[in-house]
């Protein structure tokens, strides 16, 4: 849990539209250590997918890196060349995308897409490849993994498909594994499986893993630390047991209290954040939340809140959470 | 329960479509997407109806709106066989309403919030004067918390979220008894998905609608049916009251989709039940319980008969062999 893997320092990913200039992430910053899971939630349009595709350098053409760097083992990733991004996409960090049927190519064998993963990343010969490609499916746990390697995939189910990706993102050894909604798509059953999947091979090659997710279940099940997600800023970052136990942001609060739980009263009403997530073209002058927050003040409109840490490893964005002031959880924010 | 209204009663109903074979000359086979269903709702109750993905939970919801029509099986409706036929079958249709799942593809791109909401009133003739229907589509609007000034915009103004409000509205337009919502918070946020529960409770409250939940989610499920069925490959497997299922599932089906559910905590560690492979084919003849070939408790009677939902404690119904009363004798 020691050595730094990967590190991010205030990223700033925009895109250029004609209507203007959307800050997707702006100014995000964190490092992923060996054997880590880190979580990142967030409502859609966050900016924890691009910030994920950032990380591997796979941003479409309207957006752009305006800012930050990003690190992987002391090298500097925007600075790579296309060929070495080749050699860094899928052997140094590999990617497990939301949607398993539409992230296999449809008109090409399982077999095949795995094998040209391995013959390109790895270099090896037809008959090795097919031969690794084949004891990676059966780690994921495909039953009658030679049938399969045959098989295209509109011939296997949406579990299975995800636990091909997960096959060929983890056949090349990758030191970062990049999970964007692995199990979005899925049932809780199936998802069940996958999880167990991720954290067992996680366990066996030491991996670091960022799981991106709407799904706090899930976070509570795998990670290690979590970042919240906001407008593209990082509001809060804890490790999983604080920010559970001990919320500080008043975003993080909206987010837990709306999760319907097996635990609480049926039927009463959930308590929900008003509102909708501001528009990206017009966010950085301000805190993000402002609009939407019960405890805001005038200077929320004024200042952007920087990332503090109030205790250790627990950071988060707030005016009103700081060293000379502390909100408490359900406070009459007294503006109604 | 017992002594509550029946709205609609679904009587061993079965569902299945003919998939063509790929092979010439080869007849075309049966996939059973519902098998003796037998179900009840009272007026007024929320029955949530969940399952995985293929157990046919969508089929039963389109069979109960007519969208589907049935094999065999009845459906009764306020104790009248529901047929969508004939000038009976028009008024029928507007008591049964549906809300869909993606609040994207089900509205017309090409339409104004306003019209949207007001077509329903204008093919039943609910409302026949133009102002007056306009009043009802801003009321409407106000009930289900759109801004009525919006009426003249487009879906694609609208944030999911508020398309799944204009959806309701909608649905709500022609004062149903009954809404079937066929997974209508799946596609939302978490934050907007707890805003449009709220929404459907609220309404529920107001109105006196009586709500078929299906959905895959058992926490949404739970929070906010008043009894659940779980479905698995086409049958009910458990039929019970929302707190029931929780607290002492029965089937192995129900314990297994239940100990998949992501903890509630970091500190809570689960027993995991794992169901080893994946969901039989529904294609063909089925025979014996579908959960036979996953189950850990299966017997050799399992493999051969198909186990009735029978009931167990007040109004806990189950379909399994294992609780079987002359077994255990």
């Amino acid at each position: 849990m020691d050595e730094l893997i990967l590190e991010v320092n205030n990223l700033k990913t925009y895109f250029f539209l004609a209507s203007g200039v959307a800050k997707a992430v702006d100014g995000v910053s964190f490092q992923l250590h060996k054997g880590e899971t880190l979580g990142v939630v967030g409502e859609s349009g966050s900016g924890k997918s691009v910030m994920s595709k950032c990380v591997i350098r796979l941003l479409e053409k309207v957006g752009r890196i305006v800012e930050g760097e990003i690190k992987f083992d002391g090298q500097d990733v925007l600075s790579f060349s296309e060929k070495e991004l080749m050699a860094y996409r899928g052997q140094d960090v590999s990617m497990i995308f939301q949607d398993p049927m539409t992230s296999l190519d449809p008109v090409f064998r399982i077999g095949d897409q795995m094998m040209e993963n391995l013959r390109i990343h790895r270099g090896l010969e037809k008959a090795e490849a097919k031969k690794v490609a084949i004891e990676a499916l059966r780690s994921v746990g495909i039953p009658n993994p030679e049938a399969r390697f045959e098989a295209y995939p509109f011939e296997l189910s949406g579990g299975m498909c995800q636990r091909v990706i997960i096959a060929m993102a983890l056949c090349c050894n990758a030191r970062v594994v990049v999970a964007d909604e692995p199990t979005t798509a899925l049932d809780v059953t199936v998802q069940a499986q996958v999880l167990r999947l991720l954290k067992k091979l996680q366990k066996e090659t030491g991996m670091a893993l960022m799981l991106i997710t709407h799904n706090l279940g899930v976070v509570w099940d795998m990670c290690d630390r979590v970042m919240v997600m906001y407008a593209g800023k990082i509001v809060e970052t804890a490790a999983v047991k604080d920010l559970y136990a001990n919320p500080l942001h008043p975003y993080t609060w909206g987010l837990l209290d709306s999760m319907p739980s097996l635990s609480s009263q049926r039927k009463t009403a959930l308590k929900t954040i008003a509102g909708t997530p501001p528009d990206l073209r017009l966010t950085g002058t301000c805190c993000n939340f402002y609009n939407r927050c019960p405890y805001a003040r005038p200077i929320c409109t004024e200042q952007v809140p920087e990332l503090v840490e109030l205790e250790p490893g627990h950071l988060v964005a707030c005016h009103r959470q700081c060293k000379s002031e502390t909100l408490k959880r359900g406070e009459d924010g007294g503006n109604g | 329960m017992a002594n509550q209204e029946i709205l609609l009663q679904i009587k061993d109903l079965s569902k299945s479509f003919k998939v063509g074979s790929r092979k010439l000359g080869v007849p075309a086979q049966q996939l059973h997407a519902l098998s003796h269903v037998d179900l009840e709702v009272y007026r007024g109750e929320t029955l949530g109806i969940i399952g995985e993905s293929g157990c046919g939970k969508s089929t039963l919801g389109r069979c109960i709106v007519g969208l589907h029509t049935p094999t065999s099986g009845e459906l009764m409706f306020e104790g009248s066989p529901l047929s969508f036929s004939g000038p009976q079958g028009k008024g029928l249709r507007r008591k049964i309403q549906m809300i869909f799942q993606d609040p994207y593809s089900s509205l017309d791109p090409r339409k104004t919030c306003g019209k949207i909401v007001e077509e329903p009133m204008v093919i039943h003739k609910t409302v026949e004067d133009r102002a007056q229907r306009e009043e009802r589509v801003r009321e409407l609007m106000g009930v289900v918390g759109l801004d009525a000034q919006h009426v003249h915009r487009f879906p694609h103004e609208f944030s999911g979220g508020q398309r799944q409000r204009i959806n309701i509205a909608r649905a709500l337009s022609l004062s149903p008894d009954l809404l079937v919502c066929d997974e209508p918070v799946s596609a939302l946020d978490v934050s907007i998905q707890a805003q449009v529960l709220n929404l459907f409770g609220k309404l529920q409250k107001e109105f006196g609608l009586t709500y078929v939940f299906i959905s895959h989610d058992l926490s949404v499920i739970r929070h906010i049916s008043d009894r659940i069925a779980i479905m698995y490959l086409g049958q009910v497997v458990e039929l019970c009251g929302a707190e029931g299922i929780y607290d002492s599932p029965l089937h192995p089906y129900t314990q297994a989709l239940l100990s998949a559910i992501p903890p509630a905590s970091p500190f809570e560690k689960k027993k995991a039940i794992e169901l080893s492979g994946d969901i039989p084919s529904p294609i063909g003849d089925q025979v014996g319980c579908p959960l036979a070939s996953r189950c850990p408790h299966c017997t050799d009677r399992c493999r051969r008969e198909c186990p009735q939902l029978t009931e167990q404690t007040d109004g806990h119904q189950v379909a399994c062999f294992l609780y079987d009363k002359e077994r255990a004798r």
